[in-house]
């Protein structure tokens, strides 16, 4: 069978029955349908942002903007808060994706050393954490205790290690070929060596979804600001959001005129919040489904 | 930790759900490597491995007092907890805070919402991913499964805030979902106030969110099955179908099994977040679950020991299910988390 083409999967060699082939057309109308309606909500979303509030409220916007404006963004853009709020959410990311990137590769590198006595041990303690953990006032009364409140120490420190980022790390780690670390030794390369200098080099796919899904985790996050901080020039950009939320739908103004006004100015928010994370989405797809798959399969 | 046969043919798929899958036997070849050196007392591993140790400082420091500190601070649910006190309390006062919870109405609202809600996301939300595993794994053009791929994904990165956001403005009375409604000439409904439908509107934005995510591990679990697998079964005259069943199911099945129990373990932790983004007090006959009651007792009112209580009294459910939940897949299955 010289035609049969190398790059399908060899299950095409033999004929399709047609009971398949009316399966893989229903198998991709539903999967189109699948998308579209993951996509519906932000679509959805972009055309409200750009929508006059009458028509909003009138229930006659969907899939394309009415009455087309952009006064709200200018508004939100020249709310003094919202930058500050906006420039927070950048600092906590940024700090608090090093802390934990430190933490989880030096822990993960650790643990995935067979030689290292007491390993089983060490990796218990991170596990077990997965299972059992102190509840939200034990937490609470923590970080007040470590004087944390109202400092970004307790939005940056507190969630340093994900035990799960941590285990696809210390799965990547063990399948890295020991030649090439034994090799290093033997030419003289300490162990700080061969981490700095050989495994942080090849390890760069896995590093990039880890900081990926540390930064994603940080930049998303709302509910330790909402917790430990009090002053609104302190506060993310998730937690500026999540007020005008409730203002407009909370206990507040449940059922009011309120929650019709603010709709706009909710989509313009909303649409500048996960703005950066839509942006950067396409370049960074590819290597955190590799990563998670570099570390996921056994080789 | 169970000991497998290394020989055993189920042993080469177990494999694949590496991920999460924590803890297994040592392959033999590190054994042999050892066998020589016999008992490493910690002195000379401490001597040889020094900066391997030094690794380990800073992360063990952050769990004894981020993770194990809080574990400890549990004991405040026996005892009198003051303000400007010791985190830890001041006195014991027995089982009273206890006592105090199983004769309150309102916990045993919440902890029957959360049961519902836990159940509801394990039986309707886990399986999903499954399915659109294999459906994905069905496809014949790349381009058009990477495509599906990228757009189910993209939920996963969203905040819980806008998830919120975006259900709120779905359900709202001018949202879509009411000009759907309108279109049809049925009655519009104020969703957000009816507690009936609290429960379809969270397992549905929980599936929005989560179901294209969850397919990763999986995917990458279907990566590792033989194709010679397939070919055989194919010569045996079995159908795509049959291959699914035969195959591709028991192929991913260490992956599912390891997902099920961690997601059998946080059962009680549902959607804290989610609950207190979406409930409003005209449903929380279905929409209060126990982490966010603990939340209003304890951060909002400030009585710490009782939803200290709460908490704990949770915590260990969520423990024992996990426990059982292994004990029971690794006699029953064969594969387990340890």
């Amino acid at each position: 069978m010289p035609d049969v083409s190398a790059v399908r999967r060899s299950t095409t060699a033999i004929k399709d029955t047609r009971g398949y082939r009316a399966f893989s057309v229903v198998n991709v109308v539903v999967l189109t349908l699948i998308c579209a309606l993951t996509l519906y909500p932000f679509i959805n979303l972009v055309a409200k942002a750009f929508s006059s509030e009458g028509f909003i409220i009138a229930g006659q916007v969907n899939l394309i903007p009415r009455g087309f404006n952009i006064t709200t963004f200018t508004a939100v853009l020249s709310d003094d808060m919202f930058w500050i709020n906006y420039k927070n959410t950048v600092i906590y990311t940024v700090v608090a994706t090093a802390i934990a990137i430190a933490m989880t590769t030096t822990f993960a590198y650790a643990i995935s050393r067979k030689e290292l006595k007491g390993r089983q041990f060490f990796i218990g303690l991170a596990v077990f954490t997965m299972f059992f953990s102190g509840g939200l006032i034990p937490n609470y009364l923590l970080i007040n205790e470590l004087g944390f409140k109202n400092t970004i120490w307790a939005i940056v420190i507190p969630n340093a290690i994900s035990v799960f980022n941590l285990l696809i790390m210390k799965s990547f780690f063990e399948n890295f070929p020991t030649e090439l670390e034994e090799a290093a030794a033997i030419d003289g390369l300490s162990t700080y060596g061969v981490f700095f200098r050989i495994v942080i080099p090849l390890s760069k796919a896995v590093l990039a979804t880890m900081v990926l899904f540390y930064a994603v985790a940080f930049w998303n996050s709302w509910f330790s600001a909402f917790l430990y901080l009090d002053r609104a020039e302190l506060y993310p950009v998730t937690v500026y959001l999540r007020n005008l939320l409730a203002a407009a739908t909370g206990t507040e103004g449940l059922g009011s005129d309120g929650a019709q006004i603010a709709a706009n100015v909710q989509s313009v928010t909303m649409v500048l919040t996960v703005l950066p994370i839509i942006c950067l989405y396409p370049f960074i797809q590819k290597y955190f489904v590799s990563g998670v798959m570099l570390g996921s399969v056994k080789g | 930790m169970t000991i497998r046969d290394p020989l055993a043919p189920e042993s080469a798929p177990s494999e694949a759900g590496g991920a999460v899958a924590v803890e297994k036997p040592p392959p033999a070849r590190t054994g042999a490597r050892r066998a020589g050196g016999g008992k490493v007392t910690w002195r000379q591993a401490l001597r040889k491995d020094w900066r391997l140790y030094t690794f380990l400082v800073l992360p063990v420091v952050f769990l004894i007092i981020f993770r194990y500190v809080p574990m400890l601070g549990n004991v405040i649910a026996f005892r009198r907890f003051r303000p400007g006190g010791s985190m830890f309390g001041d006195e014991w006062v027995g089982l009273y805070y206890i006592e105090m919870f199983i004769n309150d109405p309102t916990f045993w609202r919440v902890f029957t919402n959360t049961l519902i809600l836990g159940a509801l996301t394990l039986i309707i939300v886990f399986p999903l991913p499954v399915v659109l595993a294999l459906l994905l794994n069905e496809l014949r053009s790349r381009k058009f499964k990477r495509f599906v791929q990228t757009v189910t994904y993209l939920p996963h990165f969203m905040s819980i805030v806008i998830v919120a956001g975006i259900v709120l403005q779905l359900t709202s009375l001018n949202g879509t979902i009411n000009q759907i409604l309108g279109a049809i000439g049925a009655e519009q409904i104020s969703f957000m106030q009816e507690p009936s439908w609290f429960r379809p509107i969270y397992v549905s934005s929980e599936i929005w969110q989560t179901v294209g995510w969850g397919t990763i591990l999986y995917l990458a679990a279907l990566t590792t099955i033989d194709d010679q697998l397939y070919e055989a079964a194919r010569i045996d005259g079995a159908n795509r179908w049959r291959q699914t069943w035969h195959i591709t199911l028991p192929g991913i099945r260490p992956t599912m099994v390891v997902l099920l129990i961690l997601n059998i373990g946080t059962f009680m932790a549902v959607g804290f977040e989610k609950v207190l983004l979406l409930y409003n007090p005209l449903i929380f006959s279905t929409a209060d679950v126990i982490s966010t009651y603990l939340y209003r007792v304890g951060i909002q009112s400030g009585s710490y020991s009782y939803s200290t209580a709460i908490g704990l009294f949770e915590a260990l459910i969520g423990l024992t299910l996990v426990m059982s939940a292994n004990a029971i897949s690794r006699r029953v299955v064969g594969s387990s988390l340890w």
